[in-house]
């Protein structure tokens, strides 16, 4: 009963008129930016977040939320209506939404995805509600070698379960990880990494330099490469009566949406998986289970429903772990984390105790994003679709633009933009060779606060690793993270002595 | 595409070497009880980075990328995406020493617009004048952070007078 009276509480601060405002603004420009091709959530919020310090925390988050939630929506506009995958969270979409568009049921697509996303949207937020406290009790418990523990284990998601290359996966994660040491020792105070003595990197390498570079400059020199040739936006009749026609005709589907729903929200959890392998594998589900498997790929609106219920409530389960434990689930909550840091916010399960009013008047904006998504989704419909023609000529000087600004405001030092552009093309660089630029994100954020507890936990522990046997949870949780980090190499040898006998 | 592989991989050693080498001015060492020096974090984790380098080398020389085969890593048309992308970035970042965020949103702008996309001169002119009174009034005085106005400085003077 204490969650209900908390979650009341919540939606007196969600509801407040700045915070109602931004939840819609938040809701219409996510639902935009989801909607072009090629640009997501974490695109979204990184290039968004500099904007947000014109507000309290508070409603910072909470409009970075609705964007979050809006671009989830938005994706699959642009997945049904050319084929090209809104963000990659929307990829299955396009698997059976462009087929059922190509044969003259691009409405009957939209408002699958548009109900499916309410529909994971809804029961993943109850999963949250459900989850977050309990969790974030036990987490009160941490100490730092936990808390050390559990990036690690953060980490060692990427390389067990990206699926990703491993050296090239390693490689990110470290490098972000060195990036988030430029700067002065933490506990000497001397400084550290400061090339050709540039008094820029004095203040380190802010974790936005390296996320707006990445998915503003990198990822629209990425957009413009992939989307050279002419695309096709497929034609939409929307009447009223094919609207209502359209919501029953999601009958058979309902299954598959809470199938999605649950599947998406604990494969959201997970650092390394998230939206795109959530709804990739609800995808696969709804077909396994389905008595016409062979009508997926062919225009079956489970095969819009299934993903994107899952990409939604991947969205909301990524928020679970960083709220409660300090650690993001997916880029953008790393994103999100980092923005709690420059906003005065201790990231961690203090937040349930000391920052209630933070923690839970987000919770509730969630509520309030997914429905206003919903409705705003729908009865706007052909203004996303107008975005879609809006030629990249346009779209690229302008997020070009919000970038530099972007990147100049948290430090107002150029050297930073500078940085900015050089992560951005060597980020794009690298990219086309399939270095993963997710984990580097998430490390960069997790860095400082990585390093901190690993040198607080050697300090209590006279400077011994010891402490981290010592202490059964973190034991635990360390004994998980190895196994996840050596289990690449399990299956090469497997796969190895597989090939060797069969030869 | 291959040869891409290998290029990539060298540089990146010859990153995480200089990092290395940078990080070892702290101590790397491990200091009696109290745990590692202020430059092991960074040194330890640079030597991973060089170890993963070698590895993707090693691979490399084993055959691991020749699936490739020749296709390239980036064709002419990419070249040229990119190449108008980057360098028209680094001229904008460039150009703020000089004319200043406001002299050098417009020149993206309408270098993009007009040059590249052939979008209508009112087009292009409204947002390039949009886009930096925006601009404007969003960083310099509701967030009041001061953008760099290189030259164009001056004429903000009577602005400054009015707003803030």
């Amino acid at each position: 009963m204490e969650v209900l009276a908390l979650l009341f509480d919540g939606f007196i601060v969600a509801l407040e008129p700045l915070n109602f405002i931004l939840i819609v603004v938040g809701v219409t420009v996510g639902l935009f930016i989801g909607a072009m091709p090629g640009l997501g959530s974490v695109n979204g919020v990184a290039i968004l977040l500099p904007m947000t310090f014109l507000v309290p925390p508070t409603s910072a988050v909470i409009f970075l939320g609705a964007i979050y939630y809006g671009a989830m929506y938005g994706g699959a506009i642009s997945s049904i209506m050319l084929g090209i995958p809104g963000a990659s969270t929307a990829v299955a979409t396009t698997f059976d939404g462009r087929p059922m568009a190509r044969s003259g049921l691009a409405d009957q697509a939209l408002i699958a995805a548009a109900t499916a996303s309410f529909v994971g949207g809804t029961i993943s937020v109850i999963l949250f509600t459900m989850f977050a406290p309990p969790l974030a009790e036990v987490a009160l418990r941490f100490g730092a070698p936990e808390e050390f523990a559990l990036m690690l284990l953060a980490f060692a998601t990427f390389i067990g379960l990206s699926g990703d290359d491993i050296p090239k996966t390693f490689f990110s994660i470290l490098i972000g990880l060195v990036l988030s040491a430029v700067g002065l020792d933490i506990v000497s105070g001397e400084p550290r990494l400061i090339f050709f003595d540039i008094p820029g990197f004095f203040h380190g390498v802010n974790f936005l330099v390296l996320a707006i570079g990445i998915y503003g400059i990198g990822e629209i020199l990425w957009t413009l490469e992939t989307n050279k040739g002419e695309v096709e936006v497929s034609t939409l009749e929307l009447t009223l009566k094919k609207f209502i026609s359209g919501f029953f005709r999601l009958k058979n589907a309902i299954s598959t949406m809470l199938m999605g729903s649950f599947l998406g929200f604990f494969v959201g959890i997970l650092p390394a998986a998230g939206a795109t392998p959530g709804s990739l594998m609800a995808y696969g589900v709804a077909k396994t289970m389905d008595k016409n498997p062979e009508s997926f790929g062919k225009g079956n609106v489970k095969g819009v429903a299934a993903p994107e219920a899952a990409n939604n409530s991947a969205s909301t389960g990524s928020m679970l772990p960083m709220l409660t434990l300090g650690i993001p689930g997916s880029p953008t909550t790393a994103i999100l984390l980092g923005g709690m840091v420059i906003w005065g916010l201790e990231p961690g399960p203090r937040l349930f105790t000391d920052q209630t009013e933070f923690v839970w008047g987000l919770i509730a904006s969630l509520y309030a994003a997914n429905l206003l998504a919903l409705v705003i989704n729908l009865a706007f419909i052909p203004v996303f679709i107008w975005v879609l023609r809006v030629p990249f000529t346009i779209l690229a000087p302008v997020i070009f633009i919000l970038c530099i600004v972007g990147g100049y405001a948290p430090t107002q030092d150029m050297h930073d933009v500078w940085l900015m552009l050089l992560f951005g093309v060597v980020g794009y660089l690298m990219r086309k060779l399939d270095y993963p630029m997710a984990p580097a994100v998430l490390a960069i954020v997790l860095g400082p606060l990585a390093e901190t507890s690993l040198r607080q936990s050697l300090i209590i522990g006279k400077g011994s690793p010891q402490i981290f046997i010592d202490r059964p949870i973190a034991a635990a949780i360390m004994a998980c993270a190895i196994i996840l980090f050596i289990l690449p190499l399990v299956k090469l040898i497997s796969a190895k002595r597989k090939k060797s006998s069969s030869n | 595409m291959r040869r891409a592989e290998l290029v990539m991989a060298v540089i990146m050693a010859i990153v995480s070497i200089s990092l290395m080498w940078k990080s070892a001015e702290l101590p790397i060492g491990w200091i009696p009880r109290e745990g590692p020096g202020g430059g092991a974090f960074p040194f330890w984790l640079s030597a991973g980075m060089l170890v993963c380098c070698i590895w993707i080398i090693v691979r490399w020389f084993r055959g691991y990328f020749d699936s490739y085969g020749d296709t390239l890593y980036m064709d002419k048309e990419t070249v040229r995406v990119f190449l108008t992308g980057a360098v028209s970035l680094t001229v904008t970042i460039g150009a703020i020493y000089l004319v200043g965020v406001y002299g050098a949103i417009p020149m993206l702008l309408i270098f993009y617009m007009k040059f590249i996309g052939r979008h209508t001169w009112p087009l292009t002119i409204a947002l390039a004048v949009a886009f930096p009174v925006v601009t404007f009034f969003f960083f310099e005085i509701a967030l009041t952070i001061t953008l760099p106005k290189g030259l164009t400085e001056p004429l903000f003077y009577p602005l400054y007078d009015i707003f803030l």
